[in-house]
């Protein structure tokens, strides 16, 4: 049996019954149990999932509508790390919630659009195709929409209001996009597409257009610099275990899996992708960090944050790209592009990890003493040694402290930079040395958050605060000990199990070889490569290389 | 530039219709207008990429199977009805979007007692 289907079903089925249960006056604490259960069935589920290698893991086609034109959701390597990664963080922060949403009403509400989140979620990293992936994100997107404004006090509708007018206009990105796309090949499946901008002789002018439109689309979803203007407010002003899953997995799933998906998958993974994704991350990276250097509010500072360290995965991976566009056949480049692919999507684990632990951790604060001003928080660590701890630990973990998973991370990172830098272009020295100045910096307004917090003594507004319940701990320690525990990935042994898989996906198919990895069940992919008139690809070869190729979709649709 | 370009130059002028309500107008109500024009000019482009007029002049076939049309007719003349497929879920969407945005507006105006973005604390720009 499949299990991939279940993974948007679960939730899908839990977003809805929700309400109902609610109407059964199903309140308080007991409107949680339903969520944890289904969201540990999820986890359990997606670790089966990365246990079993790709090849035992066919895609799922809703309706039995087969390739090219059925819905197809895929769990390939990437897919199952992102799905673990999810599933994780979203777990822990419903167990945070379980003490948390005792002082908002209508909890039954909170976790239908919890769940519907979810689904979106896991939709978006197992959607085999354009328009679903659009659909997914749009089920995430409208849900966290409505979770951003579940205080509903001023602030928060404020920050809502800013996200959603932003997110609808990402959206009307995408789907322009989506149109482009359509238009240019005439198939939504990625691995269709896939296959038929190689057969073009890569990317032509319009597929560089969609291209635009997807770059600006998913790079406000992921918050990257210059589209990063509504995640400041939007994050700090949802419930803090919202805030842990918007900034610790939603910018990842619906913002970056989708920009190196498309580029490594669906576009070929050509220098010019790579590039752009190279100096977003850089300047998200960077500006990112700056700004969160002045912030004296604790979700704010943690929410720049996000950008900044989203960057370093952003430019990671694009490094990666670059290297294996141009240095392909190359044994010892191909190693290098490996590195930077996981140096990327290591940090891309650790920073779900440890954001979540901090914005988790801000919420216990918040609730204790009511405020999240730094300058009214002095002496908290020893009021609320277990908050503290989990605190200093995430701060540790982010600023990158050697035992902790993000040391080894923006280590890799900035290796794989400096190798680049040595061994193809001396012009990666500069994003090197910005990568290692970032660090410094982070360290220093970390350093502030934990002099100002956890030192010193006891300000008025801490004073009466009492350590957090037992479920709030529980969820914090929990991924303190996570935040440790990553650092194992560095191990081959487990690094061979994880993330291999995934870097396979992005490496295989960034070299430009449509592979089985992609969606495609075995042999449609080759089949649908063959399929292509040999006609077209002469054409291709015929025209200037930036000319907009002559319509493949008519080749495609004559075809009776 | 023909005949054919004029309803992609209408969405193009949608398009920015839409972004331009949305950036420079401080009515929430407004903006929110914006929003929904810049979703109207985002379909009629997936509408506009199905469209396959025959090159005789002819009118397009709507993609329907009626007992007259050949299946070849069909596949020369008929409109492409994937995209339409799409705009349905898309104007779905739209539709939910719009919903909770008017939501979020009248909440707002509960609390301030406008419209007017200007006069609220950190929606500027």
């Amino acid at each position: 049996m499949n299990l991939v289907p279940l993974l948007v079903a679960i939730p899908l089925a839990g977003g809805f019954l929700m309400p109902i249960l609610g109407r059964l006056s199903v309140r308080g604490r007991s409107a949680a149990v339903l969520p944890i259960l289904m969201a540990a069935a999820m986890l359990v589920l997606s670790v089966l999932l990365l246990a079993t290698p790709d090849a035992k893991t066919p895609p799922y086609w809703v309706g039995a509508w087969d390739f090219p034109v059925g819905i197809s959701l895929v769990a390939d390597g990437l897919s199952k790390l992102l799905l673990v990664v999810i599933n994780v963080i979203s777990l822990l922060a419903l167990v945070f919630s379980l003490d948390y949403m005792a002082r908002y009403t209508k909890p039954d509400l909170y976790y239908s659009l919890f769940m519907l989140m979810l689904a979106g979620m896991n939709g978006v990293v197992l959607a085999g195709d354009l328009f679903n992936l659009f659909v997914f994100l749009e089920v995430a997107a409208i849900a966290s929409y409505a979770l951003v404004a579940f205080g509903t006090e001023a602030d928060e509708l404020e920050a809502s209001m800013k996200y959603l007018v932003l997110g609808a206009i990402s959206s009307a990105f995408i789907l322009i996009g989506i149109a482009v796309m359509y238009n240019v090949t005439g198939h939504l499946n990625w691995a269709k597409i896939a296959a038929l901008v190689k057969a073009g002789g890569g990317p032509t002018l319009p597929v560089y257009l969609a291209a635009a439109f997807f770059l600006m689309g998913f790079g406000l979803k992921a918050a990257m610099v210059p589209f990063h203007a509504w995640l400041p407010d939007a994050h700090p002003s949802a419930p803090a275990p919202i805030s842990a899953m918007l900034s610790g997995v939603l910018i990842k799933a619906c913002g970056v899996y989708v920009l190196c998906r498309l580029v490594c998958s669906v576009f070929g993974g050509h220098e010019p992708f790579g590039m752009a994704l190279l100096v977003l991350g850089v300047l998200s990276m960077v500006l990112g960090a700056l700004m969160a250097i002045g912030q004296s509010d604790l979700k704010r500072l943690l929410a720049y944050s996000s950008i900044s360290q989203v960057g370093y995965v952003v430019l990671a991976l694009g490094t990666g790209v670059i290297v294996l566009a141009r240095w392909g056949g190359d044994p010892a480049m191909e190693s290098l592009a490996f590195l930077a692919f996981f140096a990327g999507l290591f940090h891309l684990v650790n920073h779900a990890v440890f954001k979540g632990l901090l914005f988790l951790c801000s919420g216990s604060i918040e609730q204790a003493t009511g405020t999240r001003r730094l300058s009214h928080l002095a002496g908290l660590g020893s009021k609320m040694p277990v908050t503290g701890w989990s605190l200093r630990a995430g701060a540790l973990a982010i600023s990158g402290i050697p035992p902790f998973g993000g040391f080894w991370s923006k280590l890799l990172i900035i290796l794989a930079l400096v190798r680049a830098g040595a061994d193809v272009h001396w012009g990666f020295y500069v994003p090197a040395a910005l990568a290692a100045a970032t660090a410094v910096i982070t360290l220093a307004y970390y350093a502030k958050v934990q002099r100002d917090v956890l030192g010193g003594d006891p300000s008025p507004a801490v004073m009466g605060a009492r350590p957090a319940p037992r479920a709030m701990q529980v969820a914090s320690v929990a991924l303190a000990v996570l935040c440790l525990a990553t650092a194992l990935i560095v191990v081959p042994a487990v690094r061979v199990r994880l993330v291999d898989p995934a870097i396979h996906v992005l490496a295989g198919t960034a070299s430009g070889s449509v592979s089985a990895v992609v969606q495609a069940p075995a042999g449609a992919a080759d089949s649908s490569v063959s399929e292509t008139p040999a006609v077209d690809q002469e054409n291709a070869a015929a025209r200037p290389a930036d000319e907009p190729a002559p319509s493949m979709a008519l080749v495609e649709r004559e075809v009776p | 530039m023909t005949l054919e370009m004029l309803p992609f130059l209408l969405a193009f002028m949608l398009l920015v219709i839409g972004i331009y309500a949305i950036i420079a107008k401080r009515n929430v109500i407004k903006v929110i207008v914006g929003l929904l024009i810049l979703d109207y000019a985002v379909n009629l482009v997936l509408i506009l990429m199905g469209y396959r007029g025959s090159g005789d002049g002819a009118a397009a076939l709507a993609p329907i199977k009626t007992p007259g049309l050949s299946e070849q007719m069909m596949l020369e003349r008929a409109v492409d009805p994937l995209p339409q497929a799409l705009v349905l879920t898309s104007i779905v969407i739209g539709l939910s979007v719009a919903a909770l945005v008017v939501a979020l507006a009248i909440r707002l105006y509960d609390k301030y007692g406008t419209f007017d973005t200007g006069l609220m604390r950190n929606l500027r720009g």
